[in-house]
Order: structure tokens, then C-alpha cells, then sequence
């Protein structure tokens, strides 16, 4: 059996099969259907300084092979996360990875200094939300400011911090090179591409919030192609995600040069999705008679 | 709650775009009560369609499931038969808790209605319901009703079937006579805004089943928002899980 187990600056996974934030809550909802410390690890849903109640309703359209989101990061705050949230994950022997967004530099640091003595184990630091108009996004779309952010991240707190990267850019090697800059220990990519969807009947947009982020199946391709120029650029761990639905996916984005993956979408159409993945790239694995996972990050021979 | 593969035992068209299937999945049924519903994965469709629970069957193991064909979803759904197999998420959401002690008015608006019928079923022979359709064309389960409850009133838009208007105005009589009464509903985000601005008015208990756009259906997600006031101040809750079914007060209609 092949050896699993993954390194992301510093902490040890079982797997490279992670649950993307916002699609997975705090755990406890699918813990009801599997236990989850069969899990690599698991991404929280972002948090901010204070409660944000988030988007009006409809705040989710189908569109082919895939999804539009606006939730607009409704979540309790980091204090509930803290007090009510991440006990329960902490006591669950999974790599627990709160993720953060603010819409001021202010907000940014002092979430993530209350998570300073906490039992996460890494900060994956949103500067890629689209659906808030002060999400985060306008400091992940420079390389500048994502440097910037970056080092005031790093500054703040002891814990891995993981930059989480907004395909909405033009060159996301020039991103993923300036979090480097800024001393991020590991990038993850992509958070979802912004999309709309229109009623035709009504004249409106499906969405309240007119548009969303499209994640699933759809956005896969271009996923893979930013992981790997990601990959190509840096020399931190990379966390691959955007539209994995099958463990083939994860295979190709560990070839491409992630370390380990994130599955969002996929969860809604088969909450057993995760377990799968895991249990076909162990399969690959030892058909192809690799004794490690980490052997194959990276190996795709490009043309 | 579980997700599995369950066969389809029997297939029923109830009106032209309406169907009904009766489901074979004694691990689903065993957990299931009124108002609770099930997350049904349509062919490749990335979303699953949540589908209202009508009836429950927990002798023989089985749940009717009655949904509307409303998009390529649904359709992929419609166009399922009798021996197939569907894959089922459930069940999920909080239900429907009738109270035994009060008497009890069951509303339905069109495809609102299959779940008041496992309401009423719950509550007993003295349930009353009032159902709402457009049309003649489009009335549903009326005989199942008939059984299931001491009254039952039948109101169309064009007044092709039953009373002519809507289920408010038959509720308003009834809350005449019934002044105790519980309401529960189920039905388009207009009837259930005017059911609940009545029962309001009126001082009566009313409890609704809200409909949205529905991610994993487990409460992870975030998507199905319902915007809510008590005590505590403004909420936004989840459909999924903290519904379907809302007390009246709280909802904001206009939210």
C-alpha cells in the first residue's frame, strides 16, 4: 500500500484529500454520513473578524457542469468559530484548516491573531472571495497587494499560512510568485471564476446578487492549467482545487505539481465524494506501483 | 440520514407535469416524518433536487415522493420508471410536529400540497385541509385528502374546480369558526406570505414550509438562506436545516 500521507509546511496529512471551504461548513453536517477524520483535512467556512449575516436569497444557480455561488461569507464570527466550531473539529484527528477573509488589513490581522493560540493547524487566508464587494478580492489581484497582505499575514501569526488565490487575474504565476515574496508557506488555487446566470422569463438574474463564483466540473480545465503554472513558478507547497468530481482529477492535479487537493462542488452532487477520491488515488498508486503519493506531485512530462 | 441507491416501486402521473413515486427504502422511511424532505441526484446534474415527503409507508418501508417538473432536472426525473433505481439523500430538514391537542388546518398551494397530505395523515380524521391549484387541470391527490381529513376545500384561480379565489379566503372562514386552530402550509412565497399575514392578523399559530434554491441539503453550504426575526434579532437560517418548516412570525417574507 502506497504511503498517503502528505506534508503541508510542516504538518502531516493522512491524505491529500481535503474539503474546500464553504462547501463543508464546520464538519459536523457530513460527519452525520461518514466520519471524517478519514479525511486529509478539512477547510473551514471562511471566517471573519464579526458575524456576517451574508447575501439575500437565491444565493446558488446551476449552470452546465457546474455552480454559481453568492452566500456573500455569512458565518458566525472568529470568536463563535473558536468557541463553538473548532472544539468539535479539534477532537475529530483531522488536519483542521480555518479559513479567513476580511475586507480591511485590520480585519485580516486581528482574525488570525485570535486564531494565534487556537488548535487549527494552518490559516488558509482568503484574498479571493467575489461576492462580497470588500471580500478580500482587491488584495488578490495585484501582485503588490497580495505581497503586502502576504507579509502582514506572516507577521501576525506562527501557523502555516496558506494564501488562497483568485483565478480572476491575468497571470496567476506573477500572483503565486509575489505570496511567495510576501513568505506565505503554501498557496491554494482556484477559488471560483466569476459567472451569472439569467431567468429568461423574469429578465433577472438567477442570483441575487446578479453575479457568483462557478465552481464545479466546468472550471476543472482551467484549475488544472493555474495549478500547474502555480507550481511552475514557486517553490511552496501547492493545494490544487476548482472542479475535482472524480479521483482522476486528483491525480491529474497532483502530476501538475499540487501537493494535495481541495473538493468543493463535487460534495453536493455525492456527499461520499471525498472517501472516493481517496480510495482511487491509493488504487493508482499501487497499480502504477508508486510507495508514495508525494512520488507523483509534479511528474507530468509537459510537451 | 444516508445516501443510497433505492428503487422506484410505482410510478404515478398525477396531472400533466406532476408525478408521483412510490419509493422502496425502508432505511429512509424508518427516520422520516411529515414536512421532512429528500436531495434526489437527477442523471448528471451537478445539484440534486430537493423533493417533499408526501406520504410514509413505515410498515412497507416506502415514501411517496410527488414533485412537478420544473427544469432538465426534474425532467431527467420524470422520465425515470418503475424497477429504476435513483440515488436519495436523506431525510432531511425538521418537518412538520402537528399538535394533537389543537384543531389543526392543512393548506396546500399547487405543488405545496403533497407534504400537507403526510401532514394531515400525521394529525389524524379530524384534519382539515384547504388546497389552492390554477386550475382544474392541475388539481392533485384530492382523493387522498378526501380520506385523510373531515374537510376538505378545493380553490382555483379561474374557478374551473371547487371555489373560485384563493386559500385565504376559505382560511378566513374557517378561522371564524376554528379560532384555536393550528395552520400549516405549504405553497408559493406569495400564498404562504398572505396564509401567514392572516393568521397573524387573526392571532393564530402558522407554521410554513418554505421552498429555495438548495445546495448540499445538509445545512454545510449556506446557500438556501431564509432571512428570520426573534427574540434574539435578525437571522439568516437555512432552509435545509433549519427548515424546511419555519414558525410564521419569524420569516421575513420581503427578505
Amino acid at each position: 500500500m502506497a504511503d498517503m500521507r502528505v506534508n503541508i509546511a510542516g504538518v502531516t496529512l493522512k491524505n491529500p484529500v481535503i474539503t474546500a471551504s464553504g462547501t463543508f461548513g464546520f464538519g459536523r453536517e457530513y460527519a452525520r454520513l461518514y466520519d471524517i477524520s478519514r479525511l486529509g483535512g478539512i477547510s473551514c467556512k471562511g471566517t471573519t473578524l464579526h458575524e456576517r449575516l451574508g447575501n439575500p436569497a437565491p444565493r446558488i444557480a446551476e449552470t452546465p457542469a457546474g455552480m454559481l455561488n453568492s452566500v456573500g461569507l455569512q458565518n458566525p464570527g472568529v470568536d463563535a468559530f473558536l468557541q463553538d466550531d473548532l472544539p468539535y473539529l479539534a477532537s475529530q484527528d483531522v488536519v483542521v484548516i480555518a479559513n479567513v477573509a476580511g475586507s480591511t488589513e485590520d480585519e485580516y490581522a486581528e482574525t488570525i491573531r485570535r486564531l494565534q493560540d487556537s488548535a487549527v493547524d494552518i490559516i488558509e487566508v482568503n484574498i479571493s472571495c467575489p461576492n462580497v464587494k470588500a471580500g478580500g478580492v482587491s488584495f488578490g489581484t495585484s501582485p503588490q497587494a497580495v505581497e503586502s497582505i502576504t507579509k502582514l499575514c506572516k507577521s501576525v501569526s506562527d501557523k502555516p499560512i496558506m494564501m488562497k488565490l483568485t483565478p480572476n487575474v491575468t497571470d496567476i504565476s506573477e500572483i503565486a510568485a509575489a505570496a511567495e515574496a510576501g513568505g506565505a508557506d503554501a498557496i491554494s488555487l482556484i477559488n471560483t471564476l466569476t459567472g451569472m446566470r439569467i431567468d429568461v422569463n423574469s429578465r433577472r438574474p438567477i442570483l441575487r446578487n446578479n453575479t457568483g463564483g462557478l465552481s464545479g466540473a466546468a472550471v476543472f480545465p482551467v484549475a488544472l492549467r493555474m495549478v500547474w503554472q502555480a507550481a511552475n513558478r514557486v517553490k511552496i507547497p501547492v493545494v490544487g482545487m476548482g472542479g475535482i468530481t472524480k479521483w482522476q482529477d486528483a491525480v491529474e492535479m497532483l502530476l501538475a505539481g499540487a501537493c494535495a487537493v481541495q473538493i468543493g462542488a463535487a460534495n453536493f452532487t455525492d456527499a461520499y465524494i471525498p472517501l472516493k477520491v481517496i480510495a482511487g488515488i491509493e488504487e493508482y498508486l499501487d497499480a502504477k506501483g508508486e510507495n508514495s503519493v508525494s512520488d507523483i506531485v509534479g511528474t507530468v512530462q509537459p510537451w | 440520514m444516508l445516501q443510497a441507491d433505492f428503487t422506484i416501486q410505482r410510478k404515478d402521473k398525477l396531472n400533466a407535469t406532476t408525478y408521483a413515486f412510490t419509493v422502496d427504502c425502508p432505511k429512509l422511511a424508518k427516520e422520516s416524518w411529515c414536512g421532512r424532505f429528500v436531495h434526489i441526484r437527477c442523471g448528471e446534474k451537478p445539484l440534486r433536487r430537493p423533493i417533499s415527503i408526501c406520504e410514509i409507508d413505515k410498515e412497507n418501508g416506502t415514501l411517496t415522493l410527488v414533485f412537478e417538473v420544473r427544469g432538465e432536472g426534474t425532467e431527467w426525473l420524470a422520465s425515470r420508471n418503475e424497477g429504476d433505481v435513483i440515488n436519495i439523500l436523506g431525510p432531511l430538514g425538521n418537518g412538520f410536529f402537528p399538535d394533537p391537542e389543537k384543531p389543526a388546518i392543512f393548506v396546500g398551494g399547487g405543488i405545496g400540497c403533497p407534504p400537507m397530505l403526510g401532514a394531515a395523515q400525521d394529525y389524524g380524521e379530524n384534519a382539515e385541509a384547504i388546497l389552492g391549484f390554477r386550475s382544474e387541470a392541475q388539481v392533485i391527490l384530492l382523493d387522498k385528502f378526501e380520506s385523510a381529513c373531515r374537510r376538505v376545500a378545493v380553490t382555483t384561480d379561474d374557478g374551473s374546480f371547487g371555489t373560485k379565489g384563493f386559500v385565504t379566503d376559505i382560511l378566513k372562514e374557517r378561522l371564524e369558526a376554528l379560532p384555536d386552530a393550528v395552520v400549516y402550509a405549504c405553497g408559493p412565497m406569495p400564498m404562504l406570505k398572505n396564509v401567514a399575514a392572516l393568521c397573524k392578523a387573526k392571532n393564530v399559530q402558522c407554521y410554513v414550509s418554505l421552498e429555495q434554491r438548495m445546495g448540499c441539503g445538509v445545512g454545510a453550504c449556506l446557500v438556501c438562506a431564509c432571512k428570520t426575526h426573534d427574540a434574539d434579532g435578525e437571522h439568516m437560517r437555512h432552509v435545509c436545516k433549519n427548515g424546511p418548516v419555519f414558525d410564521a412570525r419569524e420569516v421575513d417574507f420581503n427578505g
